[in-house]
C-alpha cells in the first residue's frame, strides 16, 4: 500500500479551468441568495465575466507554456500528472470559452419571444396544468441555466486535457449531466424537449457505462489508468492483446457517442430538435470541440502505437457517419433536424482528420499535421454551427420558432440579411471556398490523404457532393420558393443575438479568407505532451 | 499589380454597385465594367507574346498549406482576360432594361452579381497558384447561381439548382486531386501550390492517372462534354440570355482553360494515356450535340446545346496534341465567345418581341425586322462555320489536326459542319421567313442601342474571319512553348 502523497496544484496553469468552476459554484449561491428581479443580471454578469476572465487566462498561460519549449511538445503536467496543460488543450480551452460566450449571449436573449427567455418559466410544471400557466402569466424564468451552463463549461475543458482515464470520464460526466438538463428546459414544445432530454439521458448514461468498463479493461491491461502507463505497455507488448482491443474498443464507444458518430448518432436529431436552440447551438459546438479534443489525445498519447488496430475502425466510422449524415439530412423536413444531421456528415470529415495521424519524422518541413488540422476543423464547425442555430431562433410565425424547412420559403424576399447569412453559413457547412469550411475540409482531407487513407478521402468527396445537394436546396427554398401562407416572419434579435450572428459569420469570412493566422496558431499548439 | 487592379476592379465595382441607390446603380455598374475594359487593354499593352508567364504577382497567402497568392498571364490567359472584359459590358448594356422586367430581380442584382462573376472569372485565368485557381473556380458558381435563379423564365429555380450541384459535385472531384498534387509536392519535400512547383515534379505514372481524372471530370462538366452535358441546355433555356452569354461565353471557357493549363501543363503522361477516350467522347459531343440541337424547339434550348457540339470541337483540339490542333482549340474558344454571344443576344431580342421562344410559334420575322434577322443569320452561319467569318478559321485548324491524328477522327468531325449547316438555316428558315404567324403583333426591328450592342461582336466576326493573325500571334508562341514543355514534337505551328 503506497502512501498518499498530497498532489501539487499549478494554478497558474490552471487558472482558466478553476475560473470557470468558481463562477459556475458562485452561480448557485447566487441563486440561493439573489432576489428574483436581479438574479437574471447577475448571472449573466457573473458568466460573462468569469469567461472572458478565463479567457484571459488561456493567453497569459499560453504566453507562459512557450518558455517550456522542448521541441514539438510544449506544457505541463498538471495536479499529480491527471490534467496536461498543452498547446492543443490551451487552443480547445480558448475554442471552448470564445464558443461559450457566444452560447451565454444566445442563452441571454430575451428580444425574440416577448420579454422572457427561451427557457421555460418553471421547469417542474407539468406541461399543460395551471401551474405552468400561473408561470407563464408571472413572466418568470429559470436563471439556473447560467450555473448549469458554466459547468458543462468546466467539463468541457476538462475532458480534452485530461490525462488519465478517470479524470477523462469525471469531464465527460461533468460536461453531459448539466447538458441534458438544460436539454429539456424548453419553453415552447416543452413535451418534445423533455422527451429529447429523456433520451439524451438514457443514451449518454449507457455510452458513460461503456466507457467506464473500457477504462477497466484498459486498466487490466496495462496496470495503469494514466496515458503515458498504457502507452509505455502497448509499446513493449505486455499484458492482454484481447483486453487492450475491447477496451479500446469499449471506450471509444462512449467517446464517439458524445461527438454523434454513427453508429452512435440515433440521439443527435431528436436532441437537437428538442433542446432550447440556445442550447443546441451551444452543445452543438462546444460538445463536438471537445469530445473531439478527448478522442484525439486517447488515441494519439494513450494508444498511438497501438494505431494499425484503430485506424481502420475510424475508417469505417467516418465513412459511415459522412454518409448516413449526409443521405439522412436531405430526407429531412426540420431545419434543425436537418442541421443535426449535417454535423453528423461532419464528424464524419473531423474523424477524416484524426485518422490522418503520422509520425513526425514522415511529415515534410510545413507539411500541415493531423492535429492542427483537426483543430482548426472545429475551429470552423464551432463557429459556423452556432451562427447557424443563432440565425434559426429567429425565424419564427405565431407559436414560436418556426422550424419546418418548407415555411421558409420567401425568408430571401422577407429578410434579405437573414437569409444570405444563412446562406452563407450553409455555404461554410458545405465547404464553398472563401468560407472557413472549405480551409477545414482541405486541412483535414490533405492529413488523410498524406497518410494513405485515400479511400476515406475519395468517399468523403462523394458524401460532400450529396452534403453539397442539402445545403444548396435549403438556399433555393429561401430564396426561389414561393411562401406558403404569409411566410416567415423575422423576429428582430437584441444585440446579445445579433452580436453572436455577425461574429460567427466574420469568423467563418476571416478564417475562410485568411485562414493562415488560425492554422498558424493551432501549428504552435503542436503536439500532445505525454 | 496590374493583374490584381483587374481583377479588384469589378469586385469592387459589385460591392458598390450593391449598395448605391438603384437609380444610378446600372450607370455605375457600367462604369466600373467599362474600367475594367481598359484595365484589360492595359494588360493585353503591356504583354509580349513569347515570354511565357508575364506580370507575375506572388505572395504567400496560407503558409502552413503552402498556398500563393499568385497571378500572371500566358498566351492562353490573355486572351479569356480580354474575352472576359469586352463581353461583360455587352452583357450589362444587353440586361439594361431585361433585368428590370416583372419577376426578375432588379437590375441592381444583377449588375452586381455580373461584376462579381467577371471579378472570380477573371481571377480564375490569372491564377498561377492550384489552390487559388480551385477557389476562384468555385467561387464562379454563386454569382453564377444567383444570375440564373433571380433572373429569366419560370423554373429558373430548379435549374439554378441543377446547375450549382453539377458544378459542385466536378469542383469536389477536383478537390480530390488539388489536394493530391499538395501531397505529392510534400512527399518531394516542398508543400506547395505554385504550378511552377508543381511542373517541376517529377509524378509517377499511376498517381498522374488518378489526378488526371478528379481534374477531367470536373473541367468535363464545366467545358460540358458529352454525358455529363444535361445541366448545360437547362440552364440555357430558364435563364436570361445575358446569363447565358457569361456562362457559355465565359464560364464555360474555364473548363477547356484547365485542360490546356491542368491536365496537359502539370499531367502530360495521362494525359496522352487518356487520349483515346477524350477524344471519343469529344467526337460524341460534337455529333450528339449537333443532332438534339436540330430537334430542339425552344431556341434557347437549341443555343445551348449547339455549344455542346463546339466544346467537342475544342476538347478534340487540345487532346490531339497538335500544334495545330492546340492553336485552333484555343483560336476556337475566342471565336466561339463572340459567335455564341452574338446568337444569345440576338435570339434574346427576338423572343422579347414575340414573347414565346419557341420555334413553331414563330415565322416571318424577316419581312417586319430585316436587321434581327440578319444578325441572326450571321451569328446562325457562324455557328455553322462560314468561310469569311472567323469560326471557320478555327474549325478548319482542328479539323486538319484531327486527321493528322487519324482519319477517323477527322472524318466524324467533318460530318459536325453539315448538322451545323443544317441547324442553323432550318432554324432560321422557320423562324424568320415562311408567312407571318397569325394573332401575333408584327415584330418591331431592333432599335439603336440594341444594334450597337450586337455591331461590336460582328466586326470581330468578319476582322478575325479574314485576319486572324493578331490572335494567331499571341496563341502560337504560347502553343509553341507548352507543347515543347511536355515534350511533344513540333510539326509547324499554321502560318
Amino acid at each position: 500500500m503506497t502512501e498518499f502523497v498530497k498532489p501539487s496544484v499549478e494554478y497558474f496553469e490552471l487558472w482558466p479551468l478553476l475560473a470557470v468552476f468558481g463562477v459556475a459554484c458562485l452561480g448557485v449561491v447566487v441563486e440561493a441568495f439573489l432576489p428574483r428581479s436581479i438574479r437574471y443580471t447577475a448571472q449573466v454578469v457573473l458568466a460573462l465575466g468569469g469567461l472572458v476572465l478565463a479567457l484571459v487566462g488561456v493567453v497569459l498561460v499560453a504566453q507562459r507554456v512557450q518558455t517550456y519549449d522542448d521541441g514539438a511538445a510544449r506544457g505541463v503536467l498538471a495536479v499529480g500528472g491527471t490534467i496536461a496543460v498543452d498547446g492543443p488543450s490551451l487552443f480547445i480551452w480558448g475554442l471552448v470559452l470564445a464558443l461559450a460566450i457566444a452560447g451565454v449571449l444566445l442563452f441571454a436573449e430575451r428580444h425574440l419571444d416577448g420579454g422572457v427567455s427561451a427557457f421555460a418559466g418553471q421547469a417542474a410544471a407539468v406541461p399543460g396544468t395551471d401551474a405552468e400557466t400561473a408561470s407563464i402569466a408571472a413572466n418568470r424564468e429559470h436563471t439556473e441555466v447560467y450555473p448549469l451552463m458554466m459547468f458543462a463549461v468546466f467539463g468541457m475543458m476538462l475532458f480534452p486535457a485530461a490525462n488519465d482515464l478517470l479524470t477523462m470520464f469525471v469531464g465527460l460526466e461533468v460536461l453531459s449531466l448539466p447538458l441534458y438538463l438544460l436539454s429539456g428546459l424548453a419553453r415552447r414544445r416543452r413535451l418534445l424537449s423533455q422527451e429529447a432530454a429523456l433520451k439524451y439521458f438514457l443514451l449518454g448514461a449507457f455510452s458513460s457505462g461503456f466507457f467506464l468498463y473500457g477504462a477497466a479493461l484498459l486498466y487490466g491491461f496495462a496496470g495503469a489508468l494514466d496515458f503515458a502507463s498504457i502507452n509505455e505497455a502497448v509499446r513493449n507488448d505486455v499484458g492482454s492483446q484481447s483486453l487492450l482491443l475491447i477496451g479500446t474498443g469499449l471506450l471509444s464507444v462512449g467517446l464517439l457517442f458524445k461527438v454523434g458518430a454513427v453508429p452512435f448518432q440515433a440521439w443527435t436529431p431528436d436532441v437537437y430538435q428538442g433542446a432550447p436552440t440556445p442550447v443546441t447551438a451551444f452543445m452543438a459546438a462546444g460538445t463536438k470541440v471537445a469530445a473531439f479534443g478527448a478522442i484525439m489525445r486517447l488515441f494519439y498519447v494513450a494508444l498511438g502505437a497501438d494505431r494499425w488496430s484503430w485506424q481502420p475502425m475510424l475508417w469505417i466510422i467516418a465513412v459511415l457517419s459522412m454518409f448516413v449524415g449526409a443521405v439522412l439530412a436531405i430526407t429531412q423536413t426540420d431545419i434543425k433536424r436537418l442541421l443535426a444531421y449535417s454535423s453528423v456528415a461532419h464528424t464524419g470529415f473531423i474523424l477524416t482528420g484524426v485518422l490522418g495521424l503520422q509520425a513526425a519524422d514522415q511529415l515534410a518541413v510545413g507539411e500541415i499535421s493531423s492535429v492542427q488540422a483537426v483543430l482548426f476543423y472545429l475551429a470552423t464547425y464551432g463557429f459556423a454551427t452556432i451562427g447557424a442555430f443563432a440565425v434559426v431562433s429567429l425565424v419564427r410565425d405565431g407559436a414560436g420558432e418556426t422550424t419546418a424547412i418548407d415555411r421558409w420559403a420567401g425568408l430571401g424576399k422577407e429578410s434579405p440579411v437573414v437569409a444570405a447569412v444563412f446562406a452563407f453559413f450553409l455555404l461554410a457547412m458545405a465547404g464553398i471556398p472563401l468560407t472557413s469550411g472549405f480551409v477545414g475540409k482541405l486541412a483535414v482531407f490533405s492529413v488523410a490523404l498524406a497518410a494513405g487513407a485515400w479511400p476515406v478521402v475519395v468517399a468523403a468527396v462523394i458524401a460532400s457532393i450529396i452534403a453539397a445537394f442539402l445545403y444548396v436546396r435549403v438556399i433555393k427554398v429561401m430564396y426561389f420558393d414561393k411562401p406558403i401562407g404569409d411566410g416567415p416572419s423575422v423576429a428582430y434579435p437584441s444585440v446579445l443575438t445579433a452580436t453572436t450572428i455577425a461574429v460567427g459569420a466574420a469568423i467563418t469570412l476571416v478564417l475562410g479568407v485568411l485562414p493562415g493566422p488560425v492554422l498558424d496558431l493551432a501549428a504552435v499548439a503542436g503536439e500532445f505532451i505525454r | 499589380m496590374i493583374l490584381t487592379v483587374l481583377i479588384l476592379l469589378p469586385l469592387v465595382g459589385a460591392l458598390v454597385t450593391a449598395f448605391v441607390p438603384a437609380a444610378v446603380a446600372r450607370l455605375v455598374g457600367l462604369g466600373f465594367a467599362a474600367a475594367t475594359l481598359v484595365a484589360g487593354i492595359v494588360v493585353a499593352a503591356q504583354y509580349n507574346a513569347g515570354d511565357g508567364m508575364q506580370l507575375t504577382e506572388t505572395r504567400t497567402w496560407i503558409e502552413s498549406l503552402g498556398v500563393h497568392y499568385a497571378l500572371g498571364v500566358d498566351g492562353l490567359g490573355l486572351l479569356m482576360v480580354l474575352l472576359t472584359v469586352v463581353l461583360v459590358p455587352i452583357v450589362l448594356l444587353a440586361g439594361w432594361h431585361e433585368s428590370e422586367a416583372p419577376g426578375n430581380n432588379g437590375a441592381k442584382a444583377f449588375f452586381a452579381w455580373t461584376l462579381a462573376l467577371e471579378a472570380m472569372s477573371l481571377a480564375v485565368f490569372t491564377a498561377t497558384d492550384v489552390l487559388l485557381f480551385y477557389v476562384v473556380f468555385e467561387a464562379t458558381l454563386i454569382p453564377a447561381y444567383f444570375l440564373i435563379g433571380g433572373f429569366g423564365r419560370a423554373g429558373r429555380g430548379r435549374a439554378a439548382t441543377k446547375f450549382l450541384i453539377y458544378q459542385l459535385a466536378g469542383g469536389l472531384i477536383m478537390l480530390a486531386s488539388v489536394i493530391g498534387l499538395y501531397v505529392v509536392s510534400a512527399n518531394a519535400g516542398n508543400p506547395s501550390f505554385l504550378i511552377s512547383d508543381l511542373a517541376a515534379l517529377d509524378i509517377d505514372e499511376t498517381t498522374q492517372r488518378w489526378l488526371f481524372v478528379g481534374f477531367f471530370i470536373a473541367f468535363a462538366i464545366k467545358a460540358p462534354m458529352f454525358p455529363v452535358h444535361t445541366w448545360l441546355a437547362d440552364t440555357t433555356e430558364k435563364a436570361t440570355t445575358g446569363t447565358s452569354v457569361l456562362l457559355v461565353c465565359i464560364l464555360d471557357k474555364i473548363g477547356t482553360f484547365g485542360m490546356l493549363r491542368f491536365c496537359l501543363g502539370l499531367l502530360p503522361d495521362a494525359s496522352q494515356w487518356a487520349t483515346p477516350v477524350v477524344i471519343v467522347l469529344a467526337l460524341i459531343s460534337i455529333i450528339y450535340g449537333a443532332l438534339v440541337a436540330i430537334g430542339q424547339d425552344d431556341v434557347l434550348r437549341l443555343i445551348g446545346l449547339t455549344s455542346l457540339s463546339h466544346f467537342g470541337f475544342i476538347v478534340l483540339g487540345i487532346f490531339v496534341f497538335s500544334s495545330n490542333g492546340s492553336s485552333g482549340a484555343i483560336l476556337y474558344m475566342v471565336n466561339h465567345g463572340i459567335a455564341t454571344a452574338l446568337m444569345f443576344l440576338v435570339a434574346g431580342f427576338l423572343i422579347r418581341r414575340t414573347g414565346t421562344a419557341s420555334i413553331r410559334e414563330m415565322g416571318g420575322v424577316e419581312k417586319a425586322a430585316p436587321l434581327l434577322a440578319g444578325f441572326f443569320l450571321v451569328g446562325g452561319l457562324a455557328a455553322a462555320g462560314l468561310p469569311g467569318l472567323s469560326p471557320f478559321v478555327s474549325e478548319m485548324l482542328v479539323i486538319i489536326a484531327a486527321f493528322e491524328h487519324h482519319w477517323l477522327a477527322g472524318s466524324v468531325a467533318v460530318l459536325a459542319i453539315v448538322l451545323a449547316a443544317f441547324y442553323a438555316l432550318w432554324m432560321y428558315q422557320r423562324t424568320m421567313t415562311g408567312p407571318d404567324r397569325v394573332g401575333m403583333a408584327p415584330v418591331a426591328d431592333l432599335d439603336r442601342r440594341e444594334v450597337g450592342i450586337l455591331a461590336p461582336l460582328l466586326l470581330a466576326l468578319l476582322l478575325f474571319g479574314f485576319y486572324p493573325m493578331p490572335l494567331l500571334d499571341v496563341i502560337n508562341p504560347f502553343v509553341h512553348e507548352s507543347l515543347a514543355s511536355v515534350g511533344i514534337g513540333q510539326e509547324g505551328g499554321p502560318q
